[in-house]
């Protein structure tokens, strides 16, 4: 079977976007620092990590936007350094600063990107007309872009991406700077797609939407994929593990009392490392604990600089394992989320 | 390369594009060139750009300069410096109309729409050609309004309709060549507010510092040297000669010998900078 690279997703599925070894730098700055992802056909993938993390760099990279310093990538089948044309016949992109023209109507735009995806001038008039009721702007959609919302631009945006009907689907951070009721609303069409076979690669900073869309999420920090799995997965990873955490000694009480209410165990405090050490819940699926899940991960909240060194380890203790008593909604026999770093050389 | 996954078969429709050919780039040029004229045309500052400010260039020069000019002029003017001057000032224009090439190129980055294109299966190189194509028709429409007015206020070709139409056709050929120079430093300014200072600033003296407005004669004798080896002169002087007859040229210069030097610095300066600047909008990709 040849699959993109052989790559074998984590279902034991062919993978549809896969990369391998990705190294992308900026001058000092290691953007991408060796990310190996395979992503099954037919699913949303999260991509979750804070500001900097490398998120939109992977997207630009995976969309033939930006080329790897070294490295991989397929989408399709189709490797997008070698063979950008082909893999962008595949690929749809709404980027993370809608890239929409404001001196054209919401027709104009995006029958322009019909015409230059190919479609005949009757067939682009006619996808237009499909994709604008999709996102709901028909009632918009002869006035000028530049007096649309936001909310607005980015639903236009995601209308262009969906124009050529590609099997894969990049959204950076579609639901940021989006009001609540967008939002769900977007998220129903993400899942309307998915439900269609597209394969929707979504970054975002919030667990909520990773969770609630993402049946697999990638945890991302300084260019490295630190973790991946199905969300329950990453959640497990935890559940069984300890997590530890150096505070400075005047903070000591006011981080036992937190943890202890979002762990549900009382902390202990080790004197001799000056570290607080706490069994994380077993099982928890709330969002709490996949907030503890990214802090424990990336060492730092979402969006946050990174505080003094809190540290996850999820070998220094039992790993949440099938048998192991796990919360409802655990599937068992479900391979547990490998941590990115077993299979990285450095 | 073949795989065993196939994109399509999740009742997703085949992409009507798979490789880009040169139909399809001049498809993708004239799609693009749609786009930036509707942006020309909804722009007030650019609609103010290209009709008022190029017709008050041409009311002020004429009536406060004409005056003391018209006297010096050759004979081939016809007495009046309208004459003398229309073939100039159209050449100005249609300069001063190219630096919007830059502009709108940057404004297209810095917007993120150019990563929209970059994404799509079209043709890498119509995004500059669409925008230069572009630029061509709205100068055509400035070049016909100018026409308009300078019959009004007295312009007569010299020789024939012929001489005006050829003298205008090479105005305008000169200006695409000039919007590929406009394009390259665009893409070098890669915003707005550089390309604006960036590309207006070294037209003026470029400009002045030619036979647009009055003949090279009286510079002093750097600046003539300069004035009369620089390819706006020689497009000038071209489109002068064509519009007024060889008594409007330097001494020794036949018409068609000065039309086959503007041609020949009209090619070079855009075959050289397409070339540079499909060059460097694909290098932009790394
Ligand atoms: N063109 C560039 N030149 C220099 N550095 C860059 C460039 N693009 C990205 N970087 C750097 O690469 C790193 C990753 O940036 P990236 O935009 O991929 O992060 P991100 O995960 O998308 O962050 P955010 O959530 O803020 O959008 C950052 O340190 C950023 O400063
Ligand atoms: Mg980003």
């Amino acid at each position: 079977m040849s699959t993109a690279q052989g790559a074998i997703t984590g279902d034991g599925a062919p993978a549809i976007i896969a990369v391998r070894d990705v190294v992308k730098t900026f001058g000092a700055v290691r953007a991408l620092d060796g990310v190996n992802l395979a992503v099954p056909p037919g699913i949303v993938y999260g991509l979750l990590g804070p500001n900097g993390a490398g998120k939109t760099t992977l997207i630009r990279i995976l969309a033939t936007l930006l080329r790897p310093t070294s490295g991989r990538v397929e989408v399709a089948g189709v490797d997008v350094v070698a063979n950008a044309t082909a893999a962008r016949t595949r690929i749809g992109l709404a980027g993370q600063f809608a890239a929409v023209d404001g001196y054209q109507t919401g027709r104009e735009n995006i029958e322009m990107v019909g015409r230059l995806y190919g479609l005949s001038p009757r067939q682009a008039r006619r996808r237009t007309e499909e994709v604008l009721d999709g996102v709901d702007l028909g009632q918009a959609a002869d006035r000028l872009v530049r007096t649309y919302s936001g909310g607005m631009r980015r639903r236009l945006d995601l209308a262009a991406s969906l124009v050529g009907r590609p099997p894969v689907l990049y959204l950076d951070e579609p639901t940021t700077g989006i009001d609540p009721a967008n939002r769900m609303e977007l998220w129903g069409l993400v899942e309307e797609l998915v439900a269609g076979g597209t394969t929707v690669l979504l970054t975002t900073q919030h667990l909520e939407e990773a969770d609630r869309l993402a049946a697999r999420i990638g945890v991302i920090d300084q260019g490295q994929l630190i973790v991946e799995g199905t969300a329950d997965e990453l959640k497990d990873t935890l559940g069984g593990s300890v997590l530890e955490l150096a505070t400075a000694e005047e903070h000591e009480t006011t981080a036992v009392q937190v943890l202890a209410r979002v762990a549900g165990d009382e902390p202990a405090y080790d004197a001799e490392r000056a570290r607080l050490r706490v069994r994380a819940p077993d099982g928890s699926r709330t969002l709490i604990a996949a907030d503890d899940v990214f802090l424990s991960l990336t060492g730092h909240p979402t969006g946050q600089a990174p505080p003094a060194a809190a540290e996850a380890h999820p070998g220094s203790a039992p790993q949440g394992r099938p048998g192991q008593p796990a919360g409802a909604g655990h599937t068992p026999g479900g391979p547990a989320a490998r941590p990115a770093s077993e299979g990285q050389r450095r | 390369m073949t795989s065993t996954v196939d994109p399509f078969a999740t009742g997703a429709a085949t992409p009507a594009r798979v490789r880009v050919t040169a139909l399809d780039a001049v498809r993708d040029t004239l799609v693009m060139s749609r786009r930036n004229l509707r942006r020309t045309v909804r722009l007030p500052q650019l609609v103010v750009f290209a009709t008022i400010q190029p017709v008050m260039f041409l009311v002020l020069f004429n009536y406060v300069f004409g005056g003391a000019i018209s006297q010096t002029l050759p004979p081939a003017a016809g007495g009046a410096y309208i004459n003398w001057l229309m073939p100039g000032i159209i050449v100005q224009t249609l300069l001063f109309g190219a630096s919007q090439t830059a502009i709108g190129l940057t404004e297209d980055l810095v917007g993120g729409v150019v990563d929209r294109f970059r994404s799509l299966p079209m043709a890498r190189s119509a995004v500059l050609a669409g925008r230069t194509l572009g630029d061509l028709v709205r100068n055509v429409g400035v070049m016909t309004l100018m026409l308009l007015i300078g019959f009004v206020l007295g312009f007569r070709a010299q020789t024939s309709w012929t001489g005006l139409l050829a003298g205008v056709a090479l105005a305008l050929l000169f200006s695409y060549a000039i919007s590929w120079v406009m394009a390259t430093l665009g893409l070098l300014a890669k915003n707005p507010e550089a390309a604006q200072s960036g590309v207006l600033l070294p037209i003026f003296p470029l400009v002045f510092a030619s036979s647009v407005f009055l003949p090279t004669t009286t510079m002093p004798w750097w600046l003539q040297a300069f004035a009369d080896n620089q390819p706006i002169t020689h497009v000038v002087n071209a489109a002068r000669g064509l519009m007024l007859g060889e008594g409007a040229l330097p001494a020794g210069h036949s018409v068609t010998g000065q039309v086959l030097v503007a041609l020949a610095w009209t090619v070079a300066i855009g075959l050289v900078f397409a070339v540079v600047s499909v060059a460097m909008y694909r290098r932009a990709v790394q």
